[in-house]
Parts: structure tokens; sequence; C-alpha cells
């Protein structure tokens, strides 16, 4: 039993040996050897899978070039690029007007989408902005209310912390004033619990909701990655790449911000979870 | 030839008590980062704030870190966890120790050790998606995760720990005191309750100390069932745990702040429960060789 069991493992070491060699030959084909140096990002918390990805990528294709990226959140990324201490600053919302009068200037990279998800069977299919607001303030807080079954609004969200939890707050303007009833770590975590519980109501990235769940249309309109595109579907932020207007990028920040603004790197972009806007 | 075999000896000596060191340092590494790590922000915030405040809002523009509902929350959580599993669990250990013909034994106890081996995110999971919606159906409430599931599931993942030690306590009774028992007319499960149980208790004990030590420790399956809402525990609200509350928040806390400071305080204050029930069982599991 144990000569088998050895074996089997050996066996299954040997292979996953054999594997990574695999990947790891396929990933490593420099394309530009020339470029060299270092990127560094630093921003938004919520564009972290986004800016990993496209960092890894980058990586993967520019031997010699090192990425970073400093999760500070949106308000430190931009005012560490106009201090010059990073190359790009990452914000998941627009410039303000005195942002971009101190010599800033924002590129949308993506948009991100979020979802208000509800159990399939319950009858609601349409809220406004003003009512997700009010439902998670507690001033909705049954379903029979909005036109469904008589049953208590269940209120998932993410932790405190969370990009999804901040972009959401903010769109609907109910920052601290939500009333949670689970508190999840992870967007999957939401969507399983929603589609576990008929009077649920949670919010998840676009890109992640599955058929488990009902995406709700807000102010009418459904959240599919056009609406998103246009600006239709209102819960919604840019992710925007800001840079110095007066001074250039470095050669190897600039290759990264070409190369994460280019249509190639929308693949990625999805993903990812975002809607690439090139 | 002989100093030769010396030196071998000792070196091998030499690397088994290097090896142990690598366990005391780890512990002495921890305690010490802890320590350190977690005093500041409960010197920032004053040990009575911090312990005994009942709001938890750490992101708030003003933020308030009160764990009180998270100590409460781990106390009942465990004793909820120790009431549940314990009678199962005991009695489960009597029946394969005593009872049970060497088959049963043999497939029940496979079982129970598979069942230490298990995940706990799977807990997690299997909670979320079974108990979960079943605790709301049962109990007919909007929502099934509470500090009820999280009972549940910690009294299921504390089971072979009860079992196994109280098996082994249990197998360590004297055949002789259960034969001069039986011997005097006693049935057997007189003999098995007033002879062999009493004559285990130490270990039992410890069995249930081990148990609290691994239900207060769980982080991953109750963050998953227990909703995890810094509200005051209350059997069907949803609550944080001391474990979730550091594990929910840590990787988006900025680096340096108070926030960040306090889930580490917060942490020290687990290792501390922690550090008391392993006192406690070491106690126990002394007395039981002792006794």
């Amino acid at each position: 039993m144990k000569k088998i069991m050895t074996t089997i493992l050996a066996g299954a070491l040997a292979l996953s040996l054999l594997a990574g060699c695999g990947a790891g030959g396929g990933e490593t084909t420099p394309q530009n050897a020339s470029l060299a140096g270092t990127v560094a990002t630093d921003g938004s918390t919520s564009m972290e899978k986004v800016i990993g990805a496209l960092g890894e990528a980058f990586e993967n294709d520019h031997e010699g070039v090192t990425f970073t990226y400093n999760p500070t959140g949106s308000g430190s990324g931009i005012t560490a690029v106009a201090e010059g201490r990073c190359d790009i600053g990452l914000a998941s919302r627009a410039l303000k007007d005195e942002e971009k009068a101190k010599g800033l200037k924002e590129t949308t990279l993506a948009l991100d989408g979020i979802a208000v998800i509800v159990h399939p069977d319950n009858a609601v299919k349409d809220l406004d902005l003003e009512t997700v607001a009010k439902i998670y303030t507690g001033e909705i807080t049954n379903w029979k209310e909005l036109g469904g079954s008589d049953s208590e609004i269940v209120l998932i969200g993410r932790e405190a912390g969370s990009g999804t939890r901040d972009g959401f707050e903010s769109i609907t303007g109910t920052a601290e004033k939500c009333l949670y009833r689970q508190e999840l770590t992870s967007t999957g975590d939401v969507i399983t619990s929603v589609a576990g519980n008929p009077a649920a109501i949670g919010y998840a990235s676009l890109a992640s909701v599955k058929d488990t769940v009902r995406a709700l249309s807000v102010n009418g309109v459904t959240p599919t990655e056009d609406t998103v595109k246009d600006g239709s579907y209102p819960v919604q932020r840019p992710f925007v790449l800001v840079t110095k207007e007066d001074k250039a990028l470095s050669a190897v920040a600039q290759a990264f911000f070409d190369y994460a603004t280019s249509p190639e790197a929308g693949e990625i972009i999805s993903h990812a979870g975002a809607v690439p806007v090139a | 030839m002989k100093s030769k075999m010396h030196l071998g000896e000792d070196a091998i000596r030499g690397v088994f008590m290097l090896l142990g060191m690598v366990t005391v340092a780890c512990v002495l590494l921890i305690t010490v980062y802890l320590i350190l790590a977690g005093v500041p922000a409960i010197r920032e915030i004053g040990l009575g704030p911090f312990l005994l405040g009942r709001v938890w809002a750490s992101t708030a523009a003003e933020p308030k870190f009160g764990i009180l509902p998270f100590i409460l929350t781990s106390l009942y959580g465990t004793a909820g966890a120790i009431v549940l599993g314990v009678p199962v669990g005991f009695f489960t250990a009597v029946y394969l120790a005593k009872v049970a013909g060497e088959r049963t034994r043999r497939v029940v106890g496979a079982a129970v050790s598979l069942l230490a081996g298990i995940p706990s995110v799977v807990y997690g999971l299997v909670g979320m998606m079974v108990l979960v919606p079943g605790v709301r159906e049962l109990f007919g409430l909007s929502d099934g995760a509470s500090l009820f599931s999280a009972m549940v599931v910690l009294s299921v993942m504390i089971l072979p720990s009860i079992v196994k030690m109280s098996l082994t306590a249990l197998e360590a009774v004297p055949r002789e005191y259960e034969d001069a028992s039986l011997a005097l007319g006693a049935t057997p499960m007189e003999t098995y309750f007033r002879v062999s149980v009493p004559a285990a208790r130490s270990g039992i004990a410890a069995a249930v100390v081990l148990g609290v030590g691994r239900a207060i420790g769980e982080a991953m399956a109750v963050m998953m069932v227990s909703g995890n809402v810094a509200n005051m525990p209350s059997l069907f609200q949803s609550v944080r745990f001391l474990t979730t509350a550091v594990a929910s928040e840590m990787s988006y806390s900025a680096e340096g702040s108070l926030q960040r400071k306090a889930l580490f305080s917060i942490a020290l204050v687990l290792f501390l429960f922690i550090m008391l029930i392993n006192a406690v069982l070491n106690a126990l599991l002394k007395r039981s060789r002792e006794g």
C-alpha cells in the first residue's frame, strides 16, 4: 500500500515538475529585451486585479523590467504622482478639477461595473439608484414595498476596505451608512450567499456575476459590458491612470502606459473583471 | 575509535537540539512580534475603550476600535460549540472504547480521522450552502448566517479532537478496574460510567480544553457562516469573531495605520486567550498522567 502511494506521489511530483517547466518556458520569451528599469504605480486598491494582471504581463514580455504597485488608495496615489513619488498614479474615480489644475492628467484605462444582484426567484427586476441607497441605509426594509414578496430584505455586502464596497457606497452615496446583515470577504462568497437566500440583495463586480443570481437593472438599464461602456448603466466608475502634464514618463513607464492603454491589453483587463475602453 | 563514535553522537545530538530550537525560536519570535505589534494601538486607544468598547468602525471618518463584540462572540461561540459538540464526542468515545465491536470501531475511527482532515474552508463552504439556508428555513429567519450557524460548524470541527483524546484516555484505564467492578455485580454500562469514565476524567477534561482551543482559533469556516458584521453577539444575529476580525480586514488595512495596529492588538488578545487555554490543557494533562 505504502509502495503504491509512494509511486503515485513520485509520479505526480514528476508531472507537476514537467508542467511547471512547460509553462515557465512559454511565458518568458522576451519580446523586447532593450527595455530595463522600474515602473512604479501607486493608488487605488480596487484596481489591484487589473493593474496586477497588466503588470505581470508586461514583466513577462520585457525581461529586466520590474513592476511595482503600492495599494494605498486613490487619493494617496494621486498625491504620490503629483509629488513625483511614483511614475503612474492609479485612481478609481475621475480627477477633480482642482487636481487637474495642479497639472495632472487622467487617462481612462477601464470601467468597473458593479452589478446589484438578487436571488433569481425575486420578483423585483429594476430599481433606481435612490431606492438602492434607501435599501442599504435601512429606509426600505421589506421587498413588498418594492412590489416583491413579503419578506425582510437581507443586505449582503463586502468587508470594510474592499474596493467594490468603496465603489458601491460612493456611487450610491451610502458610505458608512449601510446596515449590512453580512459582510463577506470575497465576490464569490457574496454571490453564493445571495444565491442561497431569496430575500437577499448584494453587489458584485459585473464580470463575476453568474447565472445563480440575477443582476437587477438600475434606472431601467441592464448592466452589460456595452451599457457600462456607453455610460448608461449608473453603478460604475472609471479606473484611471494619472500622470503629470508637464513631465514626460521614463521610457519604460511610457512603454507600460502605451501597453496598458492599447487594444491588446483589453483581454487582460476584461479577464481581471473590468471593461476595457481602448 | 571510541572518541570517533562520541563525535558522531555529539554531532547528531547537536543537530537534534538545533531542530528543537527552531520550534522554540518560532514561538518566541511570534510572541515578541505580537507584543511589539499589538501594544502600540492598545496604548493609543486605551485598554479600557479597546477591550470594553462596543463599537468597531475601523474605516469610518471617526474610527472606533472597541472589540468587546468580538471577545464576547468568540467566548459564546466557543461555549456553544462545546455544549453541542462535547456530548456527541464524549459518547462516541465511550461507545468506541467500550461497546463497539472491532469492525464498527475501525470504520467509525476512520470516519472521525477523516473529519479531522477536512480543510476548514470546506466546512465553511458546506456551511454556507447547506447549513445557512437550513438554519434560515428551520427558524424562520430572514437570514441564516448567525452565531448559531457558527456554533454548529465549530461543534462538528472539534469532534475529532474530543473523540480521539477521550478515546485515548478511556483506553488507558487499567482493565483490572473494570474487571473488579464487573465481578462485584455491576452491569457493563454501570462499569463504564461509574468506573472507566471517572478514571479517565482528566484526559476527557483535556479533550474538552483541546476542543476549546481549536474552536477559538478557527477563522475560515466561521467567517463564511457567521455573517461577519461587528454586532454585539446574539444567537441569530450576524456576528464577528476575534479571528475573523483580524482576517477580514488585514489585507486592506494600510501599512502603519491605526487600523492595522489595532488588528495586531486583536491578534494579541486572541493569543493570550489561547495561551491561557494551553496552560489549562497542560495542567490537566499533567494531572491525568500523575493520577
